[in-house]
C-alpha cells in the first residue's frame, strides 16, 4: 500500500429518494487526491460529480439524500463517520476543505456584506478577532485581484459581477488555508475570458497556499490545461481514470473517446468534424443490469448486454478503464 | 433610498385623500336624509332644515367635501351629534386605548410567530412542526368573538384570574391594566400570529434550500448561526410585508374585541357612530384608522431597505 493520500474516497454510494423511486447518483466510486495535486473529475451534467463531492462533506440534503456506504478518509480519518451537523465535520468544512460552487450569482448571501461572509469564516476556524480578521479579509480580496479591497469589503454581492463574485467565493474558500480545495464547476456560469482568469487564480492559490485542488467540470479543456490526473464519471460511476497524458493520448473507454471527439482542440489538423455523443445519459432511477453507456456506445457488442457493468481494470501505470473493449486490437 | 421614501410618502398622501373622499361619500350612499335620521321622524320641517344647513347638506356635495376635508387637515373632524363634543377630542382620547391593545397584540404575535415559524421550518416534518402547523391552521379558523367569549368564561368567570372586562390606563394602575388587556390582546393576536407563523415557515423553507445556505454550511458554520445569521434576514421580508397587512386586521379586529371586552377604544366609537348614524364620527374614525394603517405600511416599506441591501441601493 502506497503512502496515505490526502483524501481517499472508497466505494462511495449516495442515493436520493425522490417520489417513489431511489436514484443512485453516486454508485460505488473510489478516487484519491494527494498533497499539492490538481485532479479533474469530468462528466456530463447529472452524472453524480457534484453529489459525490457534497457527499464527502456530508453536505447533500438528507433526506432525500442518503450516503449508503463508503469511506472518505481525509488525513487518516473517515469524514463519513462524523455526525453531519457535529463539531468535527464542521471543523473540516471551510477549515481544512474549502468549497467553491458553480453558481457565483446565488452562492453568496445577498443580504450580508462580502466582508462579513469572509470574516465569519476566519473568526470561526482561525479564531481571529474581528479586527485582524477584517485586515486578513482585505488582503484576501486584494489577492484575488479585486481593486479597492478596503472599500469593496463593505459591499454586498449584488454590487459585484459574476466573475468578481466567484473571486470572492475563492477568497472565502482559501481564507483558512485549507489542505484541499474542491471547485465544483467553478467557471461554468461565467463567460470565457472570465473563466480563464478564475482558473488562473485557482492555480495561483494552489501554489500560494500549498493546497490540493479537485476540480469538478464537464469541460475537458479545463482539466487538460490544469490537472495532473483525471477521473471520468458516467452515470454515477468512474469509467476511466489516469494521468492527463493517459486520458488524452490513449483513451480506453468509449465514453472518454466520445467526450474527446466532441470538443475542439487547437493541436489537431483543421477540418476535423466534432462528433457529439448520441443519445442522453441514462435515467439513474432505472438503470440496466449491464453497462449503462451501452445505448450510446460506438464500440458496443451484443456480448456487453449479457454481463454486468465491467469493473475498472488496469491498463498500465495509473490508467484504469471500465470497458472490456480492447482498443489495441481494433 | 431617499427618493424611494419620498415616492412612498406621496403615494401615502394620495391614498389618504382617496380614503377620506370615500368615507365622505358614506353620507350619500346610505339611504335616507341624514338630518331626518338624526333627528327622528317627529322633527319639524324647520328643525330638519336647520340641521341640514348646520351640516352643510344644502350645498353641493363636492363643496361640502372640500370644506370638510380642509377642516380635517387642520385636525377638526366636526362636532359629534350624539356626544355633543368635538370628534377630534373623542378620537384622541380613544386612539391611545386602541393603540395599547394593538401594540400588545402586535408584540405578542410577532414575538411568538417568528420563532415558531423558524422552528417549524427547521424541524420540518417533525412532531414540533406538526403541532405548530396544526395550531396555526386552527388559529386562522377560530372566530375572534368566540375565542373572546370562551376566554372570558374560562379565565374570568370560572377561574377568576382575570377581570371580565373594562380598561384601565397603564399609567394609572399598571397591574390592573395588564390584567385587563391580556385577554383581549391574546384574542386579537391569534389571527396575525397564525398567519405570520405560516408565512415565516414557508419563506424559511424557501430560503434554506438556496445556494447561499449551502455555502454557509460548507464553511462549517453552526446550524444555529446559519439560521439566525444567514437565513432569517432573507426570509423576513415577506413576513414583514404580511405584518403590514396584519396591522389592518389589528384595527379591524379591535372593533369586535373592544365590543366583547367593553374597551372604550376607537373601534367601539366607530360602532356607536354606525348604530347612531353619526356619520361625522364614522368618517373621522375611518380617516384616522386609514392614517394609522398607511403610516404602518410606510414604515414596513422603509424597513425593506434595512433588510435587503438590493432595495436600499436601487436607482
Amino acid at each position: 500500500m502506497a503512502a496515505s493520500h490526502l483524501l481517499e474516497v472508497k466505494n462511495l454510494t449516495t442515493e436520493f429518494r425522490i417520489g417513489g423511486s431511489v436514484i443512485r447518483a453516486v454508485d460505488g466510486i473510489s478516487y484519491y487526491i494527494d498533497d499539492g495535486e490538481i485532479v479533474g473529475l469530468v462528466g456530463e451534467s447529472g452524472c453524480g460529480k457534484s453529489a459525490s463531492q457534497l457527499s464527502v462533506l456530508q453536505l447533500i440534503p438528507m433526506p432525500p439524500g442518503n450516503i449508503v456506504s463508503g469511506e472518505a478518509i481525509f488525513q487518516g480519518i473517515d469524514l463519513l463517520d462524523f455526525d453531519p451537523d457535529g463539531e468535527q465535520i464542521r471543523a473540516v468544512r471551510g477549515g481544512k476543505i474549502g468549497l467553491i460552487f458553480q453558481e457565483p450569482m446565488t452562492s453568496l448571501n445577498p443580504v450580508l456584506t462580502i466582508g462579513r461572509q469572509i470574516i465569519e469564516t476566519l473568526v470561526l476556524h482561525l479564531h481571529m478577532d474581528r479586527q485582524s480578521a477584517r485586515k486578513r479579509a482585505v488582503e484576501l480580496i486584494d489577492l484575488m485581484g479585486i481593486p479597492d479591497a478596503k472599500q469593496r469589503i463593505d459591499n454586498y454581492p449584488h454590487q459585484f459581477s459574476g466573475g468578481m463574485r466567484q473571486r470572492i467565493m475563492i477568497a472565502m474558500a482559501v481564507s483558512c488555508n485549507p489542505n484541499l480545495l474542491i471547485a465544483d464547476e467553478p467557471t461554468t456560469a461565467l463567460d470565457v475570458t472570465t473563466q480563464a482568469q478564475i482558473l488562473e487564480i485557482l492555480r495561483n492559490m494552489v501554489k500560494a497556499f500549498n493546497t490540493s485542488l479537485l476540480i469538478v467540470t464537464h469541460n475537458l479543456g479545463v482539466v487538460a490545461r490544469y490537472a495532473q490526473r483525471i477521473y471520468v464519471m458516467y452515470a454515477g460511476r468512474i469509467v476511466e481514470s489516469g494521468t492527463v497524458k493517459d486520458i488524452f493520448d490513449n483513451p480506453c473507454h468509449p465514453y472518454t473517446l466520445g467526450l474527446l471527439k466532441s470538443v475542439p482542440r487547437l493541436d489537431e489538423p483543421k477540418g476535423r468534424k466534432l462528433v457529439p455523443i448520441v443519445g442522453l445519459p441514462p435515467n439513474l432511477g432505472n438503470m440496466p443490469g449491464y453497462c449503462a453507456f451501452w445505448p450510446r456506445c460506438s464500440k458496443r457488442s451484443p456480448a456487453c448486454k449479457k454481463k454486468p457493468w465491467p469493473e475498472l481494470r488496469l491498463i498500465s501505470g495509473q490508467h484504469y478503464t471500465a470497458c472490456d473493449y480492447d482498443f489495441d486490437k481494433k | 433610498m431617499g427618493t424611494f421614501i419620498l415616492r412612498r410618502l406621496i403615494q401615502t398622501v394620495v391614498v389618504l385623500v382617496l380614503v377620506s373622499f370615500f368615507a365622505y361619500l358614506l353620507l350619500y350612499l346610505i339611504p335616507g336624509d341624514p338630518a331626518v335620521t338624526m333627528l327622528g321622524l317627529e322633527a319639524s320641517k324647520e328643525q330638519i332644515e336647520a340641521l341640514r344647513h348646520e351640516l352643510g347638506l344644502d350645498r353641493p356635495m363636492l363643496f361640502q367635501y372640500v370644506n370638510w376635508f380642509m377642516n380635517v387637515v387642520q385636525g377638526d373632524f366636526g362636532k359629534s351629534l350624539i356626544y355633543r363634543e368635538n370628534i377630534t377630542d373623542l378620537i384622541l382620547t380613544r386612539l391611545p386605548i386602541t393603540f395599547h391593545l394593538g401594540l400588545v397584540s402586535l408584540f405578542l404575535s410577532t414575538l411568538i410567530s417568528i420563532p415558531a415559524g423558524v422552528i417549524s421550518a427547521v424541524k420540518r416534518g417533525g412532531l414540533l412542526d406538526s403541532v405548530i402547523t396544526v395550531s396555526a391552521n386552527l388559529g386562522m379558523a377560530i372566530p375572534l368573538f368566540w375565542l373572546g367569549i370562551l376566554g372570558v368564561y374560562l379565565f374570568s368567570l370560572k377561574l377568576g384570574w382575570l377581570p371580565v372586562q373594562g380598561y384601565t390606563s397603564p399609567f394609572s394602575d399598571f397591574w390592573m391594566s395588564t390584567k385587563q388587556i391580556i385577554m383581549p390582546s391574546i384574542c386579537l393576536s391569534v389571527v396575525p400570529l397564525a398567519s405570520l407563523a405560516r408565512q415565516t415557515r414557508s419563506s424559511m423553507l424557501e430560503v434554506i434550500r438556496q445556494d447561499y445556505i449551502r455555502t454557509a454550511r460548507s464553511k462549517g458554520l453552526k446550524q444555529r448561526t446559519i439560521i439566525t445569521g444567514h437565513a432569517l434576514k432573507n426570509a423576513i421580508i415577506p413576513v414583514v410585508t404580511l405584518l403590514g397587512i396584519q396591522m389592518r386586521n389589528l384595527v379591524g379586529g379591535s372593533v369586535l374585541i373592544e365590543t366583547v371586552f367593553n374597551i372604550p377604544g376607537i373601534g367601539r366609537l366607530m360602532v356607536r357612530g354606525v348604530f347612531e348614524k353619526d356619520f361625522l364620527i364614522v368618517q373621522g374614525c375611518i380617516v384616522m384608522v386609514a392614517l394609522v394603517v398607511a403610516l404602518a405600511n410606510l414604515l414596513v416599506d422603509i424597513s425593506y431597505g434595512y433588510f435587503d441591501p438590493r432595495i436600499r441601493h436601487e436607482e
